[in-house]
């Protein structure tokens, strides 16, 4: 899994009858730290987040294993909402 | 599967309720020769870890399989604590 700051939404109204009713939001993923790396990426929300928030996301088939994401085309999905993330000092 | 170094720990309030008492680790992948290599991640541990330790870790839907027949939302997941390794 990884960690990233949610930083849009998508609005798509022709897509896979699936993901109807599914929150879409555009993510940068980062390191624990919180720097930006790697580049952006669209998932699914399973856990009512919002633009701004650091979230952990999960990739490939394993977002099939989110809730309510049985048998959807989706590749990544937000599975929760981070509080803090901490680090050993050093590392 | 890979070697990585728990670096830290991650907390999550709300999450997939079948996250839920899972403890969620910062794993830094090691090359063989025990250098860091690669992005950092998060995964689920399965075998009680803690930061400092070396272990090794499964990419991909194996890694809810230590909680099965719960269906753990994870694409990595500690599955071993090493003791040491050798290379040939």
């Amino acid at each position: 899994m990884i960690l990233a700051r949610i930083v849009g939404t998508v609005v798509a109204t022709r897509k896979d009858p699936r993901l109807v009713s599914n929150k879409l939001l555009i993510a940068r993923p980062m390191d624990p730290h919180g720097k930006a790396e790697g580049s952006y990426l669209v998932a699914v929300d399973t856990v009512d987040a919002g633009v701004g928030e650091t979230v952990l996301i999960v990739s490939g088939s394993s977002a099939r294993m989110a809730s309510g994401m049985k048998d959807c085309p989706v590749d990544a999905a937000i599975v929760g909402i981070v509080d803090t993330v901490d680090v050993a000092v050093g590392d | 599967m890979q070697l990585a170094k728990v670096i830290g720990d991650v907390v999550v309030t709300r999450k997939d309720e079948n996250l839920t008492g899972v403890t969620l680790l910062v794993l830094q992948p090691l090359a063989a020769d025990g250098s860091p290599i690669g992005r950092t991640l998060v995964a689920v541990d399965a075998v009680g870890a803690g930061v400092g330790e070396t272990v090794f870790f499964v990419r991909g839907k194996e890694a809810s399989f230590p909680f099965y027949p719960t269906e753990v939302p994870t694409d990595a997941g500690v599955v071993g604590i090493v003791d040491h390794w050798d290379l040939g």
